[in-house]
């Protein structure tokens, strides 16, 4: 959020009645509620957790596998929109840290048998250490080299497994268990939904998280940085530290996206992880919308209805088995180049210009006070936020 | 500036979410029968498998899935089994075990098939075992010798159908104990359960004082140089390989590069004439072929090609030339064929009033017959399949056996001659 002047109830997800008596209101309720962002936060994850709670309840376990993945993917993409739409720095090797994070899950729940909790906590550690130390290095490095930098870590992770293959399984990868529904469920309780429930909840928790942490003074110090080094530095926030601190958060984030996708799929392998994980998580983001958590949202539904849609394509079309297996590459970057021409600020932009559009139709032609601050349906900014309004 | 549209904008990507996964939602629904068994109708019956149709293992392998179902559509104009027929769904994972996974989830949550058939590979395979058998899910005659799917108390559900690595580690190591004795053994090993099944039952034969080094590759590595120098400068005079067929080229011609002539030995699975000429053309473009591999050792579970007089060689060159004309006339070929006749006659044995426990049953009661040269050891104690095979060599392209086949079992039984015929296929391909 640029800043909160004119925000009123918040972010809730929907039109739900409370919140609409809320903004009716005049201004004495408006601030109270304006001034406690952490409840309008527990506000929105509370309602996104029922939202998703229905939605498991209601679809397939094939579905809630998806659902599952789709938490997985929010998970990380929100750690990466947090780095390059926040802090502003480029990362084409996420996968490597959500590889870090899965692999740590992996080894310590295969072999010492850690309970599913305490192995993603160990992942968090495992992937904020690693992206620490990435960050150190890239915090040295500006465009094109930090994203070589990165885009080789990415790289070379995966070569670690095959080069230690008595620790990490080689090709073969690591399998863990599937994790068992508790039996109060009952005896027919999906595995799938047991799945969903718990990859919904920890995204949930780490989407309060990242609330919070970008409405709070570290966000603002994010966006300081982001915009001008010099004029932050200035001010007295310490650039570098700054840009470590955003690597570390979005590595956090990726190492629970590694731990979920361990508890998804009860494997960790290296192709998993290859280098085409990293550069879709990055056309995740900017399809979805850079820099903003709803992008994120966004992003991961592409990430996890694109692949199938494009291999149905693929099938019908009945090609060379050749040209059918790499055509969903192919028409990703079609959707990606695509998208850059017509929708550069991704689906969120989309969202935004049309419900603008909207309100001038509403409000009439004298509408102009709907400056970058009054874009209420980010939940943080970007740098093309300033350009709009 | 309607509070009410500010609202609503903020709510965007919950009500996106909605509609995305209740589009999604509402696809899927209805894949799965209610209380009938699901991927079967009175008319059909619905499988699928995972293979390498692309990556380091489809040379050779992606002929396998074609086969097979040719071999359904010969059964089906033929009236299919019990008034089904087989519709046969597979769907390539690139021997990538992730991939494999999320297409044997989808096929079985999604497209709600009956049982995975033939599903290939060790590495692959392993990853579903436990998936397929928590939702009782037949997994029927997996195309890998891992001793992974003899696991009766904690795989009900899996069965493997070629002869285990072990069984034919035996087997070939026997028989270079036999024939090359005192010579120096070094072993080329996929760095999974595949290479240590095999190498489990080679050290059972050969003294492990022979056995002067052990090489290891990862599959999608396809730097060998450091492997293949390391046998050599070991100065292995018998090399044995337990290789995808990818890996056996680059390692003949790794070797021949480097001057390093042993007698080599492969298991089954990587020996395939055909598929090991057309890859070492490929690799080499066009500078070596067939002839390198002249004079290697392999085995054969199944009657070769070159046998013309085989009732289920002729059988299977029938089909082809209908259904599968444009694939060569290989031993992945026979395989896929092979394996699909070993379905049929469980689905056959299992009755009108198929389930999936009842083609379980029928795989273990049924004493299915077949076109293997030893038998199956199906029981409901045993789900390993063949359980032997015959020396063979290679030569000219084609693969000549010796001897009499020889059958063994996993542990450290004897290897013992099997002298039983093979029977033979009515004309519709099904035993009477």
């Amino acid at each position: 959020m640029t800043e909160l002047s004119s925000a009123p109830a918040g972010d809730n997800l929907s039109a739900s009645p409370p919140t609409g008596t809320a903004a009716a209101t005049p201004a004495p309720p408006r601030r109270r509620v304006r001034d406690s962002a952490l409840i309008r936060h527990l506000a929105i994850t509370a309602l996104a957790g029922v939202v998703l709670w229905l939605l498991s309840l209601w679809l397939t376990p094939f579905n809630d596998l998806r659902l599952a993945n789709g938490a997985y993917y929010f998970v990380t993409l929100a750690g990466l929109t947090l780095l390059t739409g926040l802090s502003g720095q480029i990362s084409l090797g996420q996968g490597g840290l959500v590889a870090a994070g899965a692999y740590t899950s992996a080894l310590l729940m295969a072999n010492n048998h850690w309970a599913l909790i305490p192995a993603l906590v160990a992942s968090v550690v495992v992937a904020s250490l690693v992206g620490g130390l990435l960050g150190i290095a890239a915090a040295r490095l500006r465009g094109p080299y930090l994203a070589g930098a990165t885009l080789a870590f990415a790289l070379a992770l995966p070569g670690i497994t095959d080069r230690f293959a008595g620790t990490f399984g080689g090709e073969n990868g690591i399998t863990t268990n599937a994790p068992v529904p508790p039996t109060s469920l009952g005896a027919n309780f999906s595995p799938e939904r047991w799945q969903a429930w718990i990859a919904c909840l920890a995204a949930l928790v780490v989407l309060l998280l990242l609330l919070n942490l970008s409405r709070a003074g570290t966000g603002r110090t994010l966006r300081a940085v982001r915009d001008d080094e010099v004029a932050a530095s200035l001010c007295g926030i310490n650039v570098a530290r700054t840009q470590v601190s955003a690597f570390v958060v979005s590595a956090a984030c990726a190492g629970v996206g590694g731990a979920l996708y361990v508890e998804i799929s009860n494997l960790a392998a290296p192709d998993a992880f290859a280098v085409t994980l990293s550069l879709s998580l990055l056309a995740g983001v900017v399809l979805g919308g850079l820099g903003s958590l709803a992008g994120a949202v966004y992003g991961s539904i592409v990430l996890v209805l694109l692949p199938n849609w494009s291999t149905d394509l693929a099938n019908d079309l009945s090609l060379n088995q050749q040209v059918s297996s790499n055509l969903p590459l192919a028409f990703y970057g079609l959707v990606l180049i695509i998208a850059m021409l017509a929708a550069p600020r991704g689906i969120q932009g989309v969202v935004l210009t049309v419900t603008r559009w909207l309100r001038s139709l509403r409000a009439g032609p004298p509408d102009t006070l709907t400056p970058a601050a009054s874009t209420p349906g980010r939940i943080d900014t970007d740098t093309s936020t300033g350009g709009e309004g | 500036m309607s509070p009410y549209l500010r609202v609503f904008t903020r709510g965007g990507f919950a009500l996106a979410l909605c509609v995305a996964l209740a589009a999604c939602g509402s696809s899927g629904s209805g894949s799965s029968g209610s209380s009938s068994t699901p991927g079967v109708t009175a008319t059909s019956v619905t499988i699928g498998s995972h293979q390498p149709l692309t990556g380091v293992a489809a040379p050779g392998y992606d002929e396998i899935a074609p086969a097979s179902k040719a071999f359904f559509a010969y059964i089906n104009a033929n009236g299919g089994i019990n008034g089904r027929k087989i519709n046969y769904i597979y769907k390539d994972d690139a021997y990538d075990p992730t991939q494999t996974v999320s297409v044997v989830k989808s096929l079985v949550l999604q497209t709600g098939v009956f049982g995975i058939f033939n599903g290939l590979g060790t590495p692959t395979h392993t990853k579903v075992v436990s998936f397929l058998n928590a939702n009782k899910v037949p997994d029927l005659f997996v195309a890998s010798g891992c001793l992974c799917w003899n696991e009766p108390t904690t795989a009900p559900y899996t069965f493997g159908w070629q002869t285990d690595y072990t069984r034919e580690g035996k087997i070939l190591g026997q028989y270079i104990a036999q024939h090359f004795a005192g010579k120096k053994v070094g072993y080329f090993l996929q760095d999974d359960d595949f290479g240590m099944n095999g190498e489990k039952g080679l050290d059972d034969e050969i003294p492990a004082s022979s056995v002067v080094s052990r090489q290891f590759y990862q599959p999608g590595n396809i730097a060998v140089g450091p492997q293949i120098a390391a046998l050599k400068a070991a100065g292995v005079q018998v090399l044995v390989n337990f290789t995808v067929p990818a890996y056996t080229a680059l390692e003949e011609l790794t070797a021949f590069k480097l001057g390093f002539h042993p007698q080599v030995v492969t298991s089954n699975v990587g020996s395939d004439p055909l598929t090991l000429a057309a890859l070492l053309a490929s690799y080499s473009k066009g500078a070596a072929g067939g002839s390198l591999i002249n004079g290697m050792i392999s085995d054969t579970y199944l009657p070769p090609f070159s046998e013309t007089g085989n009732a289920w060689v002729q059988l299977f060159t029938k089909v082809h030339a209908q259904y599968d004309a444009s694939a060569p006339l290989d031993g992945n070929v026979e395989y896929g064929m092979a394996a699909a006749y070993t379905f049929v006659a469980a689905l056959k044995a299992a009755g009108k009033n198929l389930t999936r426990q009842s083609i379980v049953n029928a795989v273990q009661t049924a004493n299915l017959a077949g076109p293997g040269l030893v038998p199956y050891a199906y029981s409901p104690t045993d789900h390993s399949g063949f359980i032997g095979v015959q020396l063979s060599t290679i030569s000219d392209n084609a693969v000549h056996p010796f001897g009499t086949p020889l059958t063994t079992d996993d542990g450290t039984g004897p290897i013992t001659p099997y002298t039983t015929p093979q029977p033979t296929p009515s004309s519709t391909g099904v035993l009477p």
